[in-house]
Formats: structure tokens, sequence, C-alpha cells
């Protein structure tokens, strides 16, 4: 039973926090003033995003000349861009709306970050296909309206095309989920604040919430659908819809059938990394040490171990069905990732998604926090380089070879990548400032869940056991800080004996 | 209807529901319950029913994909056919994708609209606190108190029982919408 098995379990949230305690912590960073290290990471930010606004600016006024681009490349850095932050943004929904599925309640204390990194993730990733377009003042003709050209309409048996519906929806239906979940805390800071701008906001956009539990029936059942029936099932779609665009085309090495659930697997593994990254950084600048425990990092650093392996299965399966296949194009195109004059990125990919994480396997580096930053830094590369490696060295050596070609990211390219990285963090910093990093509602809900005192039994053969196992293992290895939990069961041999 | 009620506040979880258990059991109304959280089972306790919001997912989401299905079979076989890759005009399996995402955008977009129209949530409403803590740690539960036949000592001896901190008569505050059918809705009061 799991329940009988809850004195061995760390709690999920340290210092034995009671709801009110978790109002006054989460809070604390959104009153007064910004710390100065806030305010030198968000001038970083912004002065980066400055100088990817100028290269975005200068290459829209010339033209995507600018970029290194040539004739048999047509796809480089700006899709392995796109691909990268489309990417990052599913572990916010994963941790969002699949782990809600499965009932994993430690996920309450990163939620609320994740989703937003989706949110700004896929802004990220929105910026480079719309400036491929060359004309990106006319984004808009990729959405099928009346026009007078015509009507001329979209073509919808593009995967570009199912693209702009999936990212899109992803999008959108990604930011009503983060809302909705931000309303309970925006009523709470609302109630906090006296006065200001500020509470003038949350007041405006808490929609006038008053914890009533009629609106928490219907608003529970809400959240389950967003997660369950629409966030599950989109978060899925989407990378696979992104995969189409190389898998539907008759270029080797993107014409393959694993590419949906490679892409997918790969998504959250990236994803997972930059969670763990931002929530270190948050943990520490923000003193939330008490609710994003090594426990949290222990789950996540497995779950990135897990995709590890689904990616180093995927990159197998690719060059076992190449050999397998017997064409000799395919047989190529692999040879010449692992072999040919891009192989080093091929290997930089390699050695950062499949043997950086396998230190993952032990628990002491699971909870170094160092060295679990360190490791997601060098998968988030990896991953950025699997893009680049699928989508460049299959195009540099193509069915002709007069044709064939190479590629160099030009200044402005890698300016605009750095400029990316700008947005996004200027965006997470600002959310950090002036929104709940973390869902006080859904933590308070949580505090408990080692310990619901009416419904352990207080007489409970496997408990005692459970108990002396408890105090066994507690000498063994440093278990957690004692909280109401370990009081109440102490007591149960007494209750036993009288 | 009556124009008092009887608020209790409690600070745990464990506290509101046990409270809520005992108090409908011994026949007492309870006009609305408030909680900084969801707590599990309390919406069952204080007898509410499943929301039925599923319902409206489900019709947008039919909705949102047929009506795409249709429009892209009109846009690529009616309004301009063009003849890609010599694939039939009418490439039912090309339009999956897209009715897909459709449908849940509409079926998302919805359920939310559902949720704020229901609850009546709208940007800049002015919260109707029963308790200006409900929205931090403390839960309140509102019961009637109708006209005749409130037994005071007993609900105040049930709430104090499983530990309110505070139990008080008062009126019910103006300007809440009269509720159309007060034997099924009388929970509107506090919305």
């Amino acid at each position: 039973m799991d329940r009988a098995a809850w004195p061995l379990r760390e709690p999920l949230i340290a210092g034995d926090k009671t709801p009110g305690q978790v109002t006054i912590d989460v809070s604390r960073p959104l009153e007064g003033k910004a710390t100065p290290l806030w305010w030198a990471a968000f001038l970083v930010s912004l002065v980066t995003l400055g100088v990817g606004i100028a290269a975005v600016t200068y290459q829209i006024r010339v033209g995507i000349g600018t970029w290194g681009l040539n004739r048999t490349i047509g796809w480089s850095f700006d899709i392995t861009n796109f691909v990268f932050w489309v990417g990052i943004g599913h572990a916010g929904t994963l941790i969002s709306a699949i782990l809600f599925l499965l009932r994993q309640k430690w996920r309450t204390s990163v939620n609320r970050a994740a989703e937003a990194m989706t949110l700004f993730a896929v802004m990220c990733a929105g910026i480079f296909p719309i400036i491929h377009m060359g004309r990106p003042w006319l984004a808009f003709w990729v959405l099928p309206y009346p026009n007078f050209r015509g009507p001329l309409w979209v073509n919808f048996r593009s995967p570009l095309l199912w693209d702009v519906f999936a990212i899109s929806t992803y999008f959108i239906i990604s930011a009503i989920f983060w809302y909705v979940g931000l309303i309970p805390d925006l009523a709470t800071l609302r109630d906090r604040f006296k006065t200001g701008v500020q509470q003038r906001l949350y007041s405006f956009f808490s929609l006038g919430w008053n914890g009533s539990l009629s609106v928490w029936n219907r608003y529970e059942t809400v959240y389950l659908i967003l997660a369950a029936a629409l966030a599950t099932p989109l978060v899925l779609s989407v990378h696979s819809i992104v995969s189409f665009d190389f898998a539907t085309s008759v270029v080797p090495g993107w014409h393959t059938t694993v590419f949906p659930p490679y892409f997918v697997a790969g998504a959250i593994f990236s994803g997972m990394s930059m969670v763990v990254t931002l929530m270190i950084i948050a943990r520490k600048t923000m003193r939330l040490e008490d609710y994003l425990t090594h426990r949290h990092f222990d789950i996540m650093t497995k779950l990135i171990l897990a995709t590890s392996w689904m990616v180093a299965i995927a990159y197998a399966t690719e060059f076992f069905i190449a050999l397998y296949s017997g064409n000799e194009y395919e047989r190529f195109a692999f040879l010449n990732r692992a072999m040919g004059p891009m192989a080093w990125s091929y290997w930089i990919m390699v050695s950062c998604n499949i043997l950086v994480p396998q230190i993952f396997w032990f628990r002491r580096f699971r909870r170094t926090l160092p060295v679990v930053f360190v490791a997601t830094i060098f998968i988030n590369i990896g991953m950025w380089f699997e893009r680049f490696v699928i989508i460049t060295t299959s195009l540099h050596r193509d069915f002709l070879p007069s044709s064939w070609a190479s590629y160099a990211p030009t200044k402005i390219e890698l300016a605009t990548f750095a400029g990316s990285f700008g947005l996004f963090f200027t965006c997470f910093l600002l959310f950090c400032r002036f929104l709940p990093v973390i869902a006080m509602a859904e933590i308070k809900g949580v505090l408990g869940s080692h310990l619901r005192p009416q419904t352990v039994p207080i007489v409970d053969e496997v408990a005692l056991e459970a108990t002396a196992a408890r105090s066994a293992t507690a000498e063994l290895e440093e278990v957690a800080i004692p909280g109401p939990g370990a009081v109440s069961l102490d007591l149960s041999p007494e209750e036993t004996s009288t | 209807m009556s124009d008092r009620q009887q608020v209790s506040i409690y600070s745990g979880e464990e506290e509101v529901l046990s409270a809520v258990v005992e108090l409908r059991a011994a026949g007492f109304r309870i006009l609305e319950v408030f909680a900084p959280y969801a707590v599990h089972g309390l919406e069952r306790a204080a007898g509410l029913r499943r929301s039925r919001i599923g319902l409206i997912t489900v019709t947008a989401a039919t909705i949102g994909s047929l009506a795409f299905y249709f429009f892209q079979d009109w846009v690529a076989a009616i309004s301009w056919p063009v003849n890609i890759g010599g694939k039939p005009y009418s490439s039912a399996p090309a339009w999956i994708p897209v009715v897909f995402e459709t449908g849940v955008l509409a079926a998302g977009l919805a359920t939310v609209l559902a949720l704020f129209v229901r609850s009546r949530l709208y940007p800049g409403k002015r919260a109707r606190l029963i308790d200006p803590r409900v929205t931090d740690d403390r839960f309140a539960v509102v019961l009637e108190i109708p006209d005749s036949g409130f037994d005071v000592e007993r609900a105040r001896e049930i709430c104090a029982r499983h530990g309110a901190e505070s139990v008080e008569e008062t009126a019910v505050p103006e300007s809440g919408k009269k509720p159309r059918k007060p034997h099924v809705s009388s929970l509107e009061v506090w919305r």
C-alpha cells in the first residue's frame, strides 16, 4: 500500500509549511524591490534581446540573403532554432498536463514556471519561420481567410501549413491553461496587496474569484478537461506535426516513419533539461529551496535519463533502418552524418544526449545541483545539435554531387539566435518578478499529502513495520526533515500497547 | 430564502471537510463553502454535483473538427481546385492534422468560456469575499438560517467540535443576485 510507505518518502515540500506560509514565501519576491541579482540578469537579457532586435530589423530590411543559406541548404539555422524552441516548450505541457493525469504531485512545484517557459519558448520558436518567409509583414497570408486574390486559399496538404495550425493552437491552449491555473493565485495576491498598480492588475485579472466551492467544483473539472482531453493529445500532436515537415519529404535522413515519436521524445528530453536549468536558477535566486527540494530534481533527472534512452533508441533505429532498407541513398546519408564533413556535430549530439545523461544513474549526481546544472546545459546543447544534424547534414549532400555544399551561420543568424534567448529570459524574468512562480493553490493542496490523519489507520501493522524501517533508514541516509507525519507515527506503538 | 446566515471559519482542510459532512447529516443547509484551494472530496461532501461542462467540450470539439474538415474539402475541391502533385482534390487523410488542431482549439476556448460565463467570472469584477483570508489559508462554511427551525446552539456546537475558529450569525449581504430557483441554486447568492 502506498499509504503505508509514506514515512519512507521525503515530504514534497520541506520545512513543514502551512498554507499561510506558502502564500508568504511565494509572494515575497513579488513584494518590495527587485534584488540586484534580478536586475543584473534582466539587464543582460534585455541587452541580448536588443542585439536580436537589431539583427532581425537588419535582416528584414535587407532580406534573408544575410543568412548563410545556399541553393542546396535552404533550411538550416533558422529551422534548427525553430524546432529547438518548440521542443523546449513541450516539457511545460508534459509537466502541467501529462504528469497531472498521472497524479504526480511533485509537479505542483514546477508546473507554473514550466508552463510559462512553454509560452515564451513557443514565442521564440515563432520568430524563425516568420522571418524565413522573407516578407514577414505578409505572415498573415498563412491563415485561410477570405481574400481578394481569388479567393486564393492556402494549401491544406502541406505539412508547413499543418505546422501553422499546430503551433498556433498550441500557443493559445497553453496560454489559456496557464491563465486558468493562475486565477486563484491572482486572487490570493489581490487580497494580499492592499494598494498600488500591481494590486489593481491582480484584481482585474483575477476575475472576481472568491474561492467559492461551486466555482472550484467547475474549475477542477475544466482543469482536468484542459489537461487530460486537450493538452495531452495536443502536445503529442504538435511535435509530430513539426516532424512531418521533414518526414513527408523525400530527402534521405528525413523520410522516416520514426520521426514523430522520435521528435516527441526528444522534445520532452530537451524541455525537461531546460526546466531543470531554469528551476535551479530560480531556486537559488528566489530562495525556493523548500519548494524545489532535492527530491524534485531527483525525479526530473530520472525523467531526463529515461527520455535520453528513448532518443538513443531512435538514433540506433535510424541507423539500423538505413542499413536494413538496402537503399544506398539512405545508407550514404547516415554514414555521412557520422563520418562526413559535419561529423563533429553528430558526435557532439551523441555525447551530449547519450553519454552525459548517464551520470543520472547515480543518486549522488542526481542530487548534486551544480552537476545537474552543468549536465542539463550540455543536454540542451546536444539537443540543439540534434536538430542541426537532422536538418543540415541531410541537406548538404543531396542526390546530385554537383550541388553538394556546406553551411556556416552568419553573424546575423547568430545574433538572431542569441536574441531569441534574450527574449526568452527577459520574459521569464518579468514573469518571476510579477507573477507567482509557484502555483500556490496547488501546492497548498499537496502539503499534507504525506499525512492525512483521519485516513491513516492508527493501528496498522504495515505502518508499524514502516516506522521500524524508517528509523533504520534514518541512520543510513539523510532522510528528510521529520514532518508532522513522523510525530503521529511515533505515537502509534504506544497506542497499540494500551 | 432567509436573509440570515451563519459563517464558520476553519484553518484546515480536514476540519472543514468533517464539519461539512456532519452539518449536512444534521440537516443544516449549506449555502456555500469558501476554500483557498481545491480540497479533494469537499465538493461531494457539500452536495455539489459533478460539473457538466464536459458536454460543452465535446460539442465544441465536434463542431470545430467537422467545420474544418468540410472547409478544407470545400477550399481544395470546390472553391479553387488546384492540382497538387496529382493528388485527389478531396484528400481526406491530409485534412486530419488541421481537423485535430481546430477541434482542440475550439474545445479549449469553449470550455474556458463556459467556465467564465457559468461562474460569472469576468475581468475587473469586484470579488465578494466572505473573509479576506479565504484566498490565503482559511476555509469558510456558510449555513442558511431559515426563518424558523434553526438550532443555533446545535450548529455552533458542531462547528466548534470540528475546530471552527469562529462562528457568527450575520445578515446575507445585499446586491447578491436573486436566485431564480431558490431550492436549487441558493448557492448563487455568493457569486
